[in-house]
């Protein structure tokens, strides 16, 4: 049966192979008919605990384009798309393609529809060569024997057909990343697929590797394939996309043809806020320089570059707030601060005690907290109680010990000092911290870090999906921190945060400061939003301010 | 020096290569097991036990059948129904792999003993049960050319099984649909599940196939050369599996050759009884070699997967200059 | 919500288990009452029976306690079974062979015992750190070369070759432990056991290091970001469980045996998985847990003995308690339920 399919899909790669030409009268054509082959209609879907990831969203594609949705982080984006794939369920609003209204119960009946998706976390089985990828799960060949030599053949027939170029032999965990999503997307071709759905596809490839996808979207368009191109870069949707519909905060913000907008206009619509939380906070007066990092360098071992000559410092009483995208090097930044991943370049210094190559704990105890990003995974062990937690910082040292050994009355008074300090909502300090809500073991985390009192403290996303509540609180314990004369780095994907708190800002795009800017107050979203779309960049000189010794 | 003519004599007779191949079965079936379901993402502790209660079922059947056909159905089907249980709570109730395999060793090394002793009054062995043996097999043309003959014919049944069992899960892993898919489920279940396999499903027929080679494996043990049951006659091969399976890393034609490594020590370790050197250490020998070809082996996975990573990232910064 | 969650499961398990157990002795038994009554009952019937439960207890505490404190670092060592039978060779080499004081004999085998016992414990975990190799695997292998090795340097150094069967000469009675109470098999082993129960209790709950193996057995990664050493974690903690298991194999010869007769390695090292899942990998609650498998054991000693049924009943049970209680899934959908109700009343 699925051999038939394959059969049937090599078929209408022969077909297409020889109207090639007629394809594209046909897409001239386009821009009249105003049918369309992908919808949303006023689709919302509501998560269990009563978060609205989408609420009224409407998406209409049109068939044969290069459809860009954007939007920032937490706009919606991966909601939308798994719902158009059918990995869930919209609580409310209909999908339609091709004019009929579809109830996907899984991602097989969207496959079925004609829906690919290449997920950016590729779906492929590293040990398994291209081939044999491009066909699990709808085998050439019978049960007992796939038939090889039939996959290598439609891999390098499609291969060529699309102008994808892979190497149908080697074994996926040989081949480079740019290679991998070419995989993925024949993967989606050699299943039917004629609405290929994208999800960042660009965010693990080179300039000139993007340069190279964009010219083979442009041919699979030019077969008649329609694709919906997810992405906050916006020289990127520009170069790519006829159309676009903006989302924020789980809302359309309208559907354009993307000449119609400037940049400016784009990044208002994408980042633009309607309340921003006010914060009271001092004048700035800085002191002596606390930290600095000199010309970190960090290349992943798939041979991307994460971290790219980046340098900065910060004085006492001073808030740096790292802007930019999720993915931009952010996380690798601030992994090799905390000593836990190694740069290949560079140094990094506090107090003027060189730590470049110190280890974790001496990095703490020269006096640096963090809050990680993902609290769940590195900022607790969730099962165990709100103590253990509570205590990870100064487990070691005399504060909690009577008589050589940890006090559990000790423990608990400490812990409760800084639920209490923290406004944490909980039964008692023995519960585990994962029965508490996300906000409440942020407020732990944030508690304990805070406690250490440290010379440095590394705010990574320290807001990112809690409650407002819980973000008023967190944001005034870093202004706090701040009138403490502590030097503070904040890393975060919100610009209001970022704005709102920062003395100075560092923009970091693809692994390089692109930006520095030391005149927050007159400085909005909307240009913040152009440097971090790579659209606008600082000159060396300028972007130098940002290291003082 | 003795020692040195000892084992040159050992590896001179024909009958020592003989021994190694019939050692080898066991290990050999449960390798395969082993593997069957490691490849799938699941790895299956429960094996010892798995073939213990396989073998004694095997001999019980036999007995009241008095057919050994019939008897290795019955050790057959007793290590399907195990892995069925092993698979419920493992798949379905999400129970700790490895403890619920131990829970069924357990089981089975007191399970064992308690049945043997309501059916014959006794705790050690089943020799007051008249159960029957599988035949061996004399392979025409092969049996009359000298050497070669007694090395390779006449040997157990299962023996023949086993080694065509290699070819065959080999192949299966090769180039069958299913092979395909407890590959691809048990290195990257979303990727598979991306693509509509039914990851639970996979896992499951995985421990199924990997309880009926381990239940081949049992009915070797009481059904081939000894014809009886023992309590606890297993003696650690299900574990012993465990490691030569790592070595071989999902490859059945390794296994074979992980599992005759062991077969050759115990083989050897019969041969140098009469020698010099202490029994126990002979008897610990074929352990020892499994635990340092497998620290090896991982040792060895290890180096080339950072010096990989070490290039990758050199090629990366050649690449952004 | 959680504690009485695990509370009603474990009572289920245990209710399966007796259930079963029942089922069993009325489809195999003439005598069905006897045995149940036997098996239940019987170790409470004299005082002997009952300080027998205590005294079979004692190896039960030392391996529970040693897998205990290897699954809370997250790892699954099975290495204790080596430990605990080199640790009874030890005891027994050093009991016949070096004649020392009274007191000072135990002690010195103790400490020698627990030695050996904690580096045959670091090999997997060495071979883990440096190698990747699957603890699991290499020490289910290692745990027969150490068996083999006991049994060499018994049959080569202290073999009794007048006795009938493998044992070895007598020990020295400066170095056997004494009875506690006579007429009972308990003996001052006890005593080593709950002190040991009371020192890793406070290792793992009161001190620096004890918290470095929650955390890192609990979340690896954040264990990683707080500055913590996790491969120094598993291989200290496998030289504790090591040193545990082998202070238990020299207790358990030293207050059990005049003779080294172990001709197959015991099962207490198995035995201490379900110590362990039971304790909760929580010393405190490991006596409890060894008093409950001893007191089944004795008594179902007692109803093989004095009914039709015999003990190895036991090890039926104990798998199907195993089996249910790490069962994650088992009776989620009540669990379910239960939430779903609390929900739907705070709400009305």
């Amino acid at each position: 049966m699925k051999y038939f399919k394959a059969v049937a899909v090599m078929r209408q790669l022969y077909f297409s192979n020889t109207t090639i030409n007629t394809n594209k009268s046909y897409e001239r054509n386009v821009g009249m008919e105003h049918d369309f082959i992908l919808e949303a209609r006023n689709v919302t879907k509501v998560y269990p605990g009563g978060v609205v990831a989408n609420h009224n969203v409407n998406l209409q594609i049109k068939k044969g384009e290069i459809h860009a949705l954007v939007g920032e982080n937490g706009a919606g984006k991966s909601t939308l798309m798994k719902m158009l794939f059918g990995m869930i369920s919209p609580t409310e609003g209909s999908i339609i393609v091709d004019g009929k209204e579809m109830h996907f119960s899984s991602s097989k009946d969207a496959i079925a529809a004609g829906l690919g998706m290449v997920h950016q976390h590729f779906m492929q089985v590293p040990s398994m060569t291209v081939a044999e990828n491009l066909i699990l799960g709808a085998e050439t060949g019978t049960s007992i024997k796939v038939d090889r030599k039939k996959a290598v053949e439609i891999t390098k027939e499609l291969s060529k057909n699309y102008n994808l170029k892979v190497d149908a032999e080697e074994k996926v965990q040989d081949i480079s990343l740019a290679m991998r999503q070419k995989l993925e997307i024949l993967k989606a071709l050699y299943r039917g697929a004629h609405i290929l759905i994208l999800d960042e596809p660009t965010a693990v490839l080179t300039p000139q590797e993007t340069e190279e996808l964009f010219e083979q979207l442009k041919l699979l368009r030019d077969k008649g394939h329609t694709i919906i191109f997810i992405s906050h870069k916006l020289n990127e949707v520009k170069a790519l996309c006829s159309r676009m519909t903006i989302l924020r905060d789980g809302k359309t913000m309208g559907t354009y043809d993307i000449k119609d907008l400037d940049e400016n206009e784009i990044s208002r619509l994408m980042v633009g806020r309607d309340v921003s939380l006010d914060i009271e906070k001092d004048e700035a007066d800085f002191g002596k320089t606390v930290f600095s990092v000199k010309n970190l360098m960090y290349t992943d071992h798939f041979g991307k570059t994460k971290v790219d000559d980046v340098s900065f410092s910060i004085k006492e009483g001073q808030i740096l707030g790292v802007a930019g995208i999720d993915g931009n090097g952010q996380s690798e930044l601030i992994e090799i601060i905390v000593g836990v991943l190694k740069q290949q370049k560079g140094s990094i210094f506090i107090n003027g005690k060189d730590i470049s190559n110190a280890s974790v704990l001496k990095r703490q105890e020269s006096g640096i907290s963090h809050v990680s990003e993902d609290r769940m995974r590195y900022g607790t062990a969730p099962k165990l109680s709100l103590e253990d937690n509570a205590i990870s910082k100064i487990y070691y040292t005399d504060k909690l010990k009577t008589r050589g050994l940890l006090d559990s009355k000790k423990i608990t008074e400490f812990t409760n000092k800084i639920l209490e300090e923290f406004l944490v909502k909980y039964d008692n300090s023995k519960q585990s911290i994962s029965e508490l809500s996300g906000g409440n073991v942020q407020k732990v985390v944030v508690g304990r870090e805070y406690d250490y009192m440290p010379d440095l403290l590394i705010m990574n996303q320290p807001t990112r999906g809690i409650d407002v509540g819980a973000i008023e609180f967190i944001r005034k314990k870093i202004v706090e921190m701040r009138k403490n004369r502590k030097a503070i780095l904040l890393v975060s994907a919100d610009l209001s945060e970022i704005l709102s708190l920062s003395d100075t800002i560092i923009v970091m795009h693809e692994g390089r400061v692109v930006g520095y800017i030391d005149d927050v107050k007159n400085t909005s979203e909307k240009e913040l939003g152009l440097y971090m779309l790579g659209v606008k960049e600082d000159t060396k000189e300028h972007i130098g301010g940002a290291y003082s010794e | 020096m003795e020692i040195l003519r000892d084992i040159f004599g050992a590896l001179s007779v024909p009958d020592f290569y003989f021994a190694m191949f019939r050692s080898a079965t066991p290990v050999l079936l449960t390798t395969l097991g082993a593997m069957v379901a490691s490849r799938s993402g699941t790895s299956n502790i429960a094996l010892e036990g798995i073939m213990l209660i396989s073998a004694f079922v095997g001999v019980v059947v036999s007995a009241f059948t008095q057919s050994a056909f019939v008897g290795f159905l019955g050790a057959v089907l007793a290590g399907f129904v195990i892995s069925n249980i092993l698979a419920y709570f493992v798949l379905k109730l999400k129970s700790n792999a490895v403890i619920s395999g131990i829970a069924i060793n357990t089981l089975a090394s007191g399970g064992t003993i308690f049945v043997l002793y309501l059916i014959t009054g006794e705790k050690g062995a089943s020799t007051s049960l008249h159960s029957l043996k599988l035949p061996n097999v004399n392979i025409p043309v092969i049996q009359d050319i000298p050497v070669i003959g007694t090395i390779l014919s006449g040997h157990h049944i299962l023996t023949y099984v086993a080694f065509i069992l290699v070819i065959v899960i080999w192949y299966m892993f090769k180039y069958t649909r299913l092979g395909m898919h407890i590959r691809a489920v048990g290195e990257s279940p979303e990727a598979a599940e991306s693509v509509g396999i039914s990851v639970q499903k996979v896992k499951y027929i995985a421990l199924v196939i990997s309880g009926i080679l381990t239940g081949m494996s049992g009915a070797f043990l009481s059904m081939g050369y000894v014809g009886l049951f023992s309590s606890g006659m297993t003696a650690g091969r299900g574990y012993i599996a465990l490691a030569t399976q790592a070595i071989a890393a999902g490859n059945a034609v390794i296994g074979m050759f992980a599992s005759l490594i062991f077969g050759f020590c115990s083989s050897l370790a019969n041969y140098l009884q009469s020698s010099g050197i202490p029994l126990q250490f002979i008897q610990l020998m074929p352990y020892l070699i499994i635990i340092i070809v497998y620290t090896w082996y991982c040792a060895m996975v290890e180096r080339n997967k950072l010096k990989r990573q070490m290039n990758n990232a050199k090629k990366g910064e050649t690449h952004v200059k | 919500m959680n504690k009485k969650f695990t509370a009603v499961r474990l009572a289920c398990a245990f209710a399966i288990a007796i259930l079963l157990t029942v089922i069993i002795i009325f489809s195999i038994s003439n005598e069905p009452g006897t045995a149940i009554y036997n098996l239940f009952l019987g170790p409470l019937q004299s005082k002997r029976h009952l300080f027998d439960v205590f005294a079979s207890s004692i190896p039960l505490m030392f391996t529970g306690l040693a897998l205990g404190l290897v699954f809370k670092s997250g790892n699954f060592s099975m290495i204790a079974d080596a430990s605990l039978y080199t640790g009874g060779v030890i005891a027994a080499a050093i009991a016949i062979m070096i004649p020392l004081p009274m007191i000072i004999h135990p002690i010195v085998i103790f400490i020698v015992a627990a030695l050996i016992g904690g580096v045959i414990g670091s090999i997997p975990a060495i071979l883990k750190v440096k190698f990747k190799a699957n603890e699991l695997v290499t020490s289910l292998m290692f745990n027969y070369v150490f068996f083999y090795l006991g049994i060499y340097t018994v049959n080569r150094f202290f073999v009794d070759r007048e006795a009938g069967t493998f044992a070895s000469l007598k020990y020295s009675p400066t170095a056997t432990l004494g009875n506690m109470l006579s007429g009972t098999k308990l003996h001052w082993g006890f005593v080593i056991a709950i002190v040991v129960v009371i020192l890793l209790y406070l290792l793992v709950y009161k001190t620096k290091f004890g918290y470095e193996i929650r955390i890192s057995g609990s979340n690896p990664e954040f264990a990683k970001y707080s500055g913590i050493n996790t491969s120094r974690v598993i291989i200290l903690t496998q030289v504790i469980a090591g040193a545990v298991a082998g202070l238990g194999g020299a207790v358990e010869q030293l207050g059990m045996y005049q003779r080294f007769n172990w001709q197959d390695s015991p099962s207490y090292a198995w035995d201490g998985v379900i110590i362990a899942i039971l304790s909760g990998n929580n010393p405190k609650f490991v006596p409890f847990a060894a008093f409950f498998l001893a007191y089944i054991r004795v008594g179902a000693d007692l109803m093989s003995r004095r009914s039709d049924v015999q003990n190895e009943l036991v090890s039926i049970v104990q798998a199907v308690l195993i089996l249910f209680i790490t069962a994650e899934r088992f009776m989620a959908g009540w669990k379910q339920r239960q939430e779903a109700k609390k929900v739907l009343k705070e709400e009305a």
